[in-house]
């Protein structure tokens, strides 16, 4: 289970959960919920078209992830935030389906991109996965304190000078680079459960931003490493089990708060 | 004539169920849409679809129809969505999101299992993306019914959901039954997004619900008018994905055809964008729903 | 009085272990012109929404006509501070204006020319007839108020109730709401409650005030009521009434004055 190709999961995975905890922080906090599921559909079409083309997939799904995130920011100047996403999730999937439709492996392709495939990563992949890793965590840091302040309180950020919508945008941007390399490992349809799950766990636990998004990230990495040992015995698809520990954590994580609040009834 | 409607398509029996139902199908999701997007459910819409992919991939799994499997678990959700509503917004949106994440990775589980047992290597494609041209005959009826049933429950609710999306609080002194009310839209609701599932796939079946209420309600201000015009933009969408979808058997890759769904998306979707270019509202008076916000930014914080 | 139209007696209501109304008691008569007029945090929302049936009491009776307020009331009109809507709201104010009428009905109804007209003339009535066609969400707020006023106005009710109607409004459109409502409410003989922080705009229209402070009113003709004395009381602490220029303002003494301190000043200090 360790060696070859199984190694460039684990790095891969190991990535995804980093980041996955890292943004997931953000998502929660901003609620953005919503953008996080669909944001990485757009990695599906691109991946989806690169692949037809015969591209390292990679390119393709940093570009189609970005021209999302730009999609729902450009379309909710004028409509509703929600509507914006929702118009822009499923635009991005009809894409990807149709290339899907194209290639000759369609259902199993569509497949493990929605779903994850725990051998979908090719040595190739595993370079740029990293580089790009390394990037979004570099740009998460820099951006992390007027990020913070304008996620948490937004008019008193925009007092200071740090742009709602400029922020918006970044964080939209960092997330459509950084999770559209999950996806083959993942899953488009699942990665917003591996940032969510965690995250919100993490915070049902700690209210401390280091603290919370630390936690977020070691959760995610037990996800995600508990997944791929499972998913290689059973064959299972990597999603489902991302799926299912992420809503494990949430609820572990709000019980434990419920109990906390019964036995402390003041608040530290 | 010749250009547009490949040879065979007037005399086809899947194209004429697939107008027939699709028309249907069609109006029931836009009109249910457009009160959707007023009270700003897009996103519990979505959610919806998307547990109703679990329903659909169990469905196939245990060899019923997936029209089933939509509407149970879709229904189901949304009683269940209704029974432990959140107060907070955003605490109810990332609950709804982990109980997405659950199903998305149960209907994977579903997919896989069921590709194992037999070869029926398009099906979960045909799940998830949807083909209006192999609706099984049987379920006809059931859609028919349910697409009347979720219609008139919109109709009958319609003022009393105008008059709550106003002003909850007027409703409520009024003597609106706001919680009951709010349970029986989100009931329509599933079984439109059920029923949309049906046509272009549980993943995408939001865009038959959102894109032509959306459309509609840029260019419409009345009630009334907003309804139409959203019915129209679906029917026609619909019809020309259709065509096009039929057509495209004759183009290139060779004899497969593109799905139905991604023309739809994209008719849906495109009309949406078409009718933002044309519009020129009046700025010279400044919104009062607008004095909290960032003055560009025309949209409800999260 | 047997002939009150609204009458609250002993409302106490306590929400999160706090007490927003202690033991409130006043009464309405048809046609009155009532100023709900208090501070930010007095329980003035609260207070309208225990009328409206959106809040139960912790104690105390709501009665209208001298009984217990039904469940399914159209007797009384409401005007919200705010509407949450979106620009893209579906409706005209003429739909506004209808679904005040039957906004709470299940079920179809067909356009009626009689309904039309009657939307008409109520449209005409607040002066909202020039932007009847307009969106309701991309108006103005005072003119979102008056198409509020006229849903509100349409199906008749015996009293009206606004809350902080003028809190967003500049000085003209102030004066604008409150002839409107107090011509109309006159005309139709509509009892109105109008909650406020500021009493000076209402001050020709008032008949009566309902002064409330930390959860207590005290209710009375305007001149007996705004005393320093009365209000002292009702606040907890030291309170100045300042009158100039035929203008009513309420100083509350910073926290912490010492009560023998002020007496003494008083006593001593040039005016």
């Amino acid at each position: 289970m360790f060696t070859g190709l199984m190694l460039n999961t684990w790095i891969a995975g190991t990535v995804v959960a980093v980041i996955a905890g890292v943004t997931g922080f953000f998502a929660v906090l901003r609620g953005s919920t919503f953008a996080a599921h669909a944001i990485p559909n757009g990695a599906f079409a691109g991946a989806a078209g690169a692949t037809l083309l015969g591209f390292n997939p990679l390119a393709g799904l940093a570009v189609f992830s970005v021209a999302g995130a730009l999609g729902i920011a450009g379309l909710s100047r004028r409509a509703r935030n929600d509507v914006a996403t929702a118009l822009t999730l499923v635009m991005m999937l009809g894409v990807g389906a149709l290339f899907v439709s194209w290639s000759t492996e369609y259902a199993q392709e569509a497949y493990s991109l929605l779903f994850g495939e725990v051998f979908g990563v090719s040595s190739d992949e595993v370079v740029p996965i990293l580089v790009l890793g390394a990037l979004s965590i570099a740009a998460i840091a820099v951006m992390f304190r007027p990020l913070l302040l304008s996620s948490a309180l937004p008019e008193v950020a925009e007092a200071r000078g740090v742009s709602a919508r400029a922020m918006e945008l970044g964080f939209l941007l960092v997330m459509a680079l950084a999770t559209s390399m999950t996806v083959p490992v993942v899953g488009a349809l699942l990665m917003f459960s591996l940032m969510i799950g965690p995250s919100a766990a993490a915070r049902s636990l700690t209210a401390r931003p280091v603290l919370a998004m630390t936690l977020a990230v070691m959760l995610a990495l037990v996800t995600v490493w508990t997944g791929i040992v499972v998913s290689y015995q059973t064959n299972w698809p990597l999603g489902f089990f991302v799926g299912v520990m992420g809503a494990f954590f949430f609820l572990a994580g709000r019980a434990y708060r419920a109990a906390a609040s019964r036995f402390r009834p003041r608040v530290a | 004539m010749h250009y547009i409607f490949e040879p065979g398509f007037f005399s086809s029996g899947p194209v004429h169920v697939a107008l027939a139902v699709g028309t249907v199908i069609a109006i029931t999701s836009a009109v249910v849409g457009v009160f959707t997007v007023i009270r700003g459910q897009s996103f519990a819409g979505h959610s919806l679809a998307d547990i109703a992919t679990t329903g659909g991939s169990g469905a196939f799994l245990v060899g019923v129809n997936q029209f089933w499997g939509f509407l149970a678990f879709g229904t189901g959700a949304a009683a269940f969505m209704e029974m432990t509503g959140v107060q907070r917004r955003r605490g109810r949106d990332v609950a709804t999101g982990v109980v997405l994440g659950a199903a998305l990775g149960l209907a994977a589980l579903f997919l896989y299992l069921a590709t194992q047992s037999s070869s029926t290597t398009g099906a979960s494609f045909t799940i998830l993306f949807g083909s209006i041209f192999v609706i099984t005959t049987s379920t006809i009826p059931a859609l028919i019914v349910s697409a009347l049933l979720a219609l008139a429950t919109v109709v009958v609710l319609a003022r009393v959901l105008l008059l709550s999306s106003l002003s909850p609080d007027i409703a409520a002194a009024r003597g609106v039954p706001v919680r009951a009310v709010g349970t029986a839209f989100l009931m329509a609701l599933a079984i439109s997004v059920a029923l949309s599932a049906v046509v272009i796939g549980a993943v995408l079946s939001t865009a038959l619900l959102i894109g032509p209420a959306a459309t509609a309600l840029r260019l419409a201000r009345s009630p009334v008018k907003a309804v139409f015009t959203a019915a129209a933009a679906g029917v026609l969408a619909v019809w020309i994905g259709i065509v096009l979808a039929y057509d495209s058997y004759y183009w290139p890759p060779a004899g497969r055809g593109w799905p139905v769904s991604f023309f739809v998306v994209t008719l849906t979707v495109g009309g949406y964008l078409l009718t933002g270019l044309r519009r020129r509202e009046p700025q010279n008076r400044r919104p009062a729903a607008q004095d909290d916000h960032d003055p560009e930014h025309a949209c409800s914080p999260a | 009085m047997a002939d009150d139209l609204l009458r609250l007696e002993n409302v106490s209501v306590r929400l999160g272990g706090r007490e927003i109304l202690k033991d409130v008691s006043f009464s309405i008569r048809p046609g009155e012109f009532t100023g709900l007029i208090g501070p930010n945090g007095a329980g003035k929302t609260t207070l309208l929404r225990v009328i409206l049936g959106l809040q139960p009491v912790t104690s105390g009776e709501v009665l209208l006509d001298g009984a217990p307020r039904p469940h399914r009331d159209s007797s009384i009109g409401y005007v919200p501070q705010k509407l949450a809507i979106e620009p893209d709201m579906p409706l005209r104010v003429r739909d506004v204006v209808s679904l005040g009428l039957d906004g709470q009905k299940f079920g179809l109804r067909l356009p009626s020319r009689a309904r039309r007209e009657r939307v008409s003339d109520m449209l005409t009535a607040v002066g909202a007839q020039r932007y009847a066609d307009a969106r309701v969400g991309e108006l103005s707020g005072g003119e979102q108020q008056r198409v509020m006023i006229a849903h509100a106005l349409i199906s008749r009710p015996r009293l009206l109730l606004l809350d902080e109607p003028l809190a967003n409004l500049d000085i003209s459109s102030e004066q604008g709401i409150v002839s409107v409502l107090a011509r109309l409410a006159r005309a139709e003989h509509v009892a109105v409650l109008l909650s406020a922080h500021d009493m000076n705009p209402l001050m020709p229209v008032m008949d009566r005030i309902v002064y409330a402070a930390a959860g207590r009113v005290a209710v009375g003709d305007t001149d007996r009521v705004v005393q320093p004395e009365v209000l002292s009381r009702l606040y907890g602490r030291h309170v100045d009434v300042i009158r100039v220029h035929g203008r009513i303002l309420v100083v509350a003494a910073p926290e912490g004055v010492d009560e023998a301190e002020v007496a003494a000043e008083d006593a001593g200090a040039i005016r």
